[in-house]
């Protein structure tokens, strides 16, 4: 069946120049998108219609385009990553939209997160959060025996879905207090759920939490909000984790 | 441990061990008022009332629970105020309905809410009781001279619809604090699990309505039948 075509579309979205400047919404209208395109390439199809009429096009980030790397990061009409569950932007098809809507979308908003330019944020925190200890320390040797070590299904099993967060930030941005607790947690969790990652885990909770804290990310109150827009669905269990890790780890100096 | 208390988990862990704090003592503090209403005649209550004013432990727990307060408070403007200003600029759209609770997304308005109703409450009951005993009846029951809040806290009720009503909003907004608060408070303490998430938030829900209850039918009680 041929995908219906929205014949009228007005987008809504952030235009600001560079940090320093002030932005301001400005409403373009597109026409004839199919429902069978991406979200993304309905933006291609505008930013080709914006340079054609001599227009900026609007900057935004991406890359995979598959849902793996986490670039793409947009707040559509009100929602991380749009109208849609356990998807990134990328991933997001026009048939979640309607004729003649119009979509607002907007960058993540977050002090730890500024606009470099219209909708692209500098997530460079997140990166900064990781080198405070989201890594295990090993000595480089010989290869050891796969086998050598043997982890419980259970805990193999936990600590993959917590290393299936992919970074995108949608969590701060679905937070109303801006925090980054789900992607830390995540971090915290994917290495503190095996016996390698067990040996620097209170140093690590330690460390990635103050940085967070350091970059500006508010707090967590449990609302949920996070797990329920991660396109990767990461628990907030990983939050309670990562909170007894903190814990012990303060309680124990 | 110097920066504990201003790192974004320690001031949760305040938040929680005062608020579960809080918990315990309303558990009891409903369990006395319950006395209200299965005894016409005042003296189960006024011995409730009575053993609580008097009782060495409650003595001790009296300040605590002060503190307790005094805590919780401050430390919830505080955090949240943090938690605000991480986001300078708003989102111009935002629908916020379908990925969490409403409670939990105003526990501030709630709180502080429920604050206004504490002031008050205290003004009516706890500072005529503490500082002003004098100003009650007393009543003797059964060789024993008490004080005589059972009129103190009926006659409050049986003389104004207002107050009624008051005290009914105010337990409601308890629930719904408590709604979010009683499982967050173990969340944000790390003990939740797999199993548990799922209990906590229904165990949370269950406390939630039994408190909101239990205040409410109190003056529901004094409402119908005087
Ligand atoms: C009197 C004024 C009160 C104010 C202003 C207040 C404010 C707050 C706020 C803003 C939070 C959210 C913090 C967060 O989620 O991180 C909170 C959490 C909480 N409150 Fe209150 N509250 C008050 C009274 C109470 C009372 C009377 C109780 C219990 C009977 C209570 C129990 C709790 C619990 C258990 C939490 C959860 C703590 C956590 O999330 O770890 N609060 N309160
Ligand atoms: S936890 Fe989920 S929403 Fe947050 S960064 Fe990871 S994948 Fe994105
Ligand atoms: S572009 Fe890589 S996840 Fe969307």
């Amino acid at each position: 069946m041929a995908d219906k075509i929205l014949k009228k579309l007005n987008i809504k979205v952030w235009r600001q120049n560079r940090a320093s400047e002030k932005g301001k919404f400005e409403t373009y209208t597109i026409e004839n998108i199919s429902q069978g395109s991406s979200f993304l390439e309905m933006m291609d199809i505008l930013n080709n219609e914006l340079i054609e009429k001599g227009v900026d096009p609007i900057a935004f980030d991406h890359d995979c385009r598959e849902g793996i790397c986490g670039t793409c990061s947009l707040f559509i009409n009100g929602r991380p990553h749009g109208p849609d569950t356990e998807v990134t932007t990328c991933q997001l098809h026009m048939r979640k939209f309607n004729e003649g809507e119009t979509i607002t979308v907007e960058p993540w908003r977050a002090r730890a997160f500024p606009v470099i330019k219209d909708l692209i944020v500098d997530r460079s925190a997140f990166e900064k959060i990781l080198q405070a200890g989201g890594f295990i320390s090993v000595n480089t040797g010989g290869v050891p025996d796969g086998n050598a070590i043997s982890i419980a299904y259970e805990d193999a099993e936990e600590s993959m879905d917590a290393a299936a967060c992919i970074g995108c930030g949608a969590c701060v941005a679905a937070c109303k207090n801006s925090s980054a607790m789900l992607f830390v947690s995540a971090k915290v969790s994917h290495l503190a759920k095996l016996p390698q990652g067990r040996v620097e885990a209170k140093k690590r909770a330690r460390n990635m939490v103050a940085k967070m804290d350091e970059l500006g990310f508010g707090g967590c109150t449990n609302t949920g909000a996070c797990e329920a827009e991660c396109p990767k669905s990461i628990s907030i269990l990983n939050i309670a984790r990562m909170n007894r890790e903190y814990l012990v780890a303060r309680f124990s100096e | 441990m110097s920066n504990f208390l201003t790192s974004s988990i320690g001031r949760k862990f305040l938040m929680s061990i005062t608020g579960l704090f809080l918990v315990m003592f309303i558990a009891v503090h409903l369990l006395v008022n319950l006395l209200l209403i299965f005894d016409d005649s005042g003296e189960l209550f006024n011995n409730g009332a009575h053993f609580m004013a008097t009782n060495p432990l409650v003595k001790i727990m009296e300040p605590l629970l002060g503190l307790g307060f005094m805590i919780h408070i401050i430390w919830s403007f505080f955090l949240e105020y943090q938690n605000w200003s991480a986001r300078p600029v708003k989102f111009n759209q935002r629908k916020p309905a379908g990925s969490s609770s409403w409670a939990s997304r105003n526990m501030l308005v709630l709180g502080s809410l429920v604050l206004v109703f504490l002031i008050i409450h205290i003004i009516n009951f706890f500072w005529v009781m503490r500082f002003n005993p004098h100003t009650m009846g007393t009543v003797n029951i059964g060789g024993v001279e008490m004080e005589d809040a059972y009129t103190l806290v009926s006659d409050l009720f049986k003389g104004s619809l207002l107050y009624c009503i008051f005290y009914i909003i105010g337990g409601i907004l308890l629930g719904f604090h408590l709604s979010h608060g009683f499982w967050s408070a173990f969340q944000t303490l790390g003990l939740s699990n797999k199993n548990w998430l799922k209990r906590l938030q229904f165990l949370s829900t269950v406390y939630a309505v039994i408190i909101s209850v239990g205040f409410t039918v109190i003056p529901l009680y004094f409402l119908i039948k005087f």
